[in-house]
């Protein structure tokens, strides 16, 4: 059974509803129980947990200790091209939007990987926008093979693929596959993509499925905060983070918060999440799967981020850079896909870090 | 006195005073791990290869564990026993020297390891001339197996990792040690001092905690409670004291009337 079945029992699911009916009494028993079920998950996501989140915070921060320790991962983004041929209305990077496009060369690859190594990354992210013709499998293969020599994982987040032309990229060297839904809800979702491939919901919907055949050994999810109703959102994506896990037990399971800032030329979010219920989203996802992987972005401010440390969290990007050649200073009239708000360098995070009682783990993968 | 005995660990013809393993993971910072190891006196430390990095940019980990202290490199990441097998040469190449633990883990709810991959790592490794120390289901088939393909020692998990539950494993843990012809290291869920205490006195050769040390608020003084643990519990083994009884001893003999 595919995911795309397991979700169409919530297709006429009253979110609305459900959510309205949970009683504080329901969040005390959920927060009384080890092992919780999707019900769970949906009564911790309700408006009645917003007024338990202390002490959804101290269990969330023993269990974080308990399986990942007093630990953060480290990574850095590395966009390498910003051609784009679909029309997502709230992206940066999208076709509707008119600005000087950038593909970096394996040498710029290169220069990039050396910039960020500099810094004591081991852990890179790659990106692209969907332009197959832009950035073919030889380039991506050529990028992913230069990358080895510097880096000790290699992730993608690049246009959703078929399971065999992911192999091509696992046998190349890449070993973690990052890929959003952007929004589970369908109608919205036909709504923000509305041309191009990524219009086709399903085909997005089951490429984590297909990373893990393909023999990704992370696969990291999520939903894009600011296009769908947030609580049911959160919900959805975390029942797509357990079916992977369930169905694919020897791939490691994150989910990432990614909510929308302003990008060039992108819509106003409809569905604005704050920060009382991004901590709200992490605390309800970290109790429902004890060991799933939490990353946090750049897009979240310093002092933010510096709090989430405690919250569950286990992975920080950190010296992000989203524009392609922005490492090494190459392209500097390139754009952007989204802005940056925690501005520090590797070293103020991982001083940050450390100064918070945790310790900054910069290598956590070996490429055999 | 457990302190005038010679009563040594051996691990692949070394001998370790302390039958305490510890690990290197979970810590808020890598400037705890000296402090810990010689507040608790373990001769044995267990690093994941993953988090070895030679150009580390700040200190690497290895540069935390003093010369005295035997490097247990794990193959922690492996799914199966081909990556097993690739990352324990790496560490040697690297200079973690012969001894290895061997983890394949394929399931990431729980961590357990996957005995058959396991074995078969095992096989080849120790052809290859590494002291491998398998991580194990508790099974005493797969133990003697692990023994003819030549560990060093079988590593059986108390609970699953980091869960602090203690020997929820217990029966079939008090079997292997019956029936091993090497050493039983409980290794995994070993959350308290008692519950390594209880492993010992039941006469497991040695435990490894790294979690319940690692996140404790001080854990020095954590790694000390346990060494203490494990001390009293092979004393009280060696003792060879009397175990627990699940009956009543009857008052009046069914024998007696024999008389003399």
């Amino acid at each position: 059974m595919s995911f795309l079945d397991h979700i169409s029992q919530f297709e006429h699911f009253d979110f609305e509803q459900k959510f309205q009916e949970v009683t504080p009494e329901d969040v005390a028993r959920t927060l009384e129980r080890d092992r919780l079920n999707s019900r769970d998950l949906l009564v911790l996501l309700s408006a009645a947990a917003a007024d338990y989140l202390e002490p959804m915070a101290q269990k969330a921060r023993r269990i974080t200790h308990q399986y990942f320790g007093k630990t953060i991962g480290l990574y850095a983004p590395m966009y390498i091209a910003d051609y784009c041929t679909n029309y997502c209305t709230y992206c940066g990077f999208s076709a509707a939007v008119d600005f000087k496009r950038t593909k970096l060369t394996l040498t710029e690859i290169e220069q990039e990987a050396q910039a960020i190594a500099g810094s004591g990354i081991r852990h890179i992210l790659v990106l692209t926008g969907e332009a197959p013709a832009k950035t073919p499998m030889s380039y991506l293969v050529g990028a992913v093979e230069i990358l080895k020599h510097y880096f000790s994982s290699i992730a993608l987040e690049i246009f959703p693929m078929d399971e065999a032309d992911y192999k091509i990229l696992v046998d190349a060297g890449a070993d973690s596959l990052t890929v959003y839904q952007e929004v589970y809800d369908k109608k919205i979702y036909k709504e923000v993509h509305p041309k191009g491939k990524k219009s086709d919901y399903s085909y997005r919907l089951l490429t984590p499925e297909r990373g893990a055949r393909a023999g990704f050994r992370a696969l990291n999810i999520g939903t894009l905060f600011g296009l769908g109703e947030p609580r049911s959102e959160a919900f959805l994506a975390g029942i797509h983070a357990q079916y992977l896990e369930y169905e694919f037990p020897e791939v490691e399971v994150s989910l990432s918060l990614p909510r929308m800032t302003k990008a060039k030329g992108g819509i106003q979010p409809k569905n604005i999440l704050n920060d009382k219920g991004f901590v709200q989203c992490m605390l309800a996802w970290r109790l429902f799967m004890p060991r799933l992987g939490l990353t946090v972005s750049t897009r979240e401010s310093a002092a933010f981020r510096n709090r989430l440390i405690h919250l569950g969290a286990t992975r920080f990007s950190a010296g992000s850079k989203t524009d392609v050649g922005g490492y090494a200073s190459q392209h500097t009239d390139a754009t952007p896909q989204f802005e940056i708000t925690d501005e520090r360098s590797v070293d103020e995070v991982a001083a940050m870090i450390a100064e918070s009682g945790y310790q900054p783990v910069f290598k956590d993968w070996e490429i055999v | 006195m457990l302190e005038k005995q010679h009563d040594p660990l051996v691990l692949g013809g070394v001998e370790l005073a302390s039958r305490l393993l510890t690990g290197t993971g979970k810590f808020s910072s890598r400037a705890q791990i000296a402090p810990m190891l010689a507040a608790s006196g373990s001769e044995m430390i267990t690093v994941a290869l993953r988090r070895v990095d030679p150009d580390d940019h700040q200190k690497n980990i290895l540069e935390y564990i003093p010369d005295t202290v035997h490097l247990l490199p794990n193959t922690s990441g492996a799914r199966t026993a081909d990556e097993a097998v690739r990352i324990a040469r790496i560490a040697r190449e690297a200079g973690c020297g012969d001894f290895i633990k061997i983890e394949v883990i394929t399931d990431m709810t729980y961590l357990l390891p996957h005995n058959a991959e396991t074995l078969k790592a095992t096989e080849i490794l120790a052809g290859e001339g590494f002291i491998v120390l398998p991580y194990m289901m508790p099974d005493v088939t797969v133990s003697k197996q692990l023994f003819d393909a030549g560990a060093a020692a079988v590593m059986p998990l108390g609970s699953p990792i980091g869960t602090n539950r203690g020997l929820e494993m217990k029966p079939m843990i008090k079997m292997m040690i019956e029936l091993s012809r090497i050493p039983v290291i409980v290794d995994a869920g070993i959350g308290r001092p008692s519950q390594a205490a209880e492993a010992m006195e039941m006469g497991a050769d040695a435990v490894l905690v790294n979690t319940a040390i690692a996140t404790s608020h001080d854990p020095a003084l954590a790694g000390e409670a346990f060494a203490l643990a494990v001390r009293a519990g092979r004393a009280a083994y060696l003792a060879e004291m009397a175990e627990e009884k699940s009956y009543a001893e009857a008052s009046s003999p069914l024998t007696g009337f024999l008389g003399e």
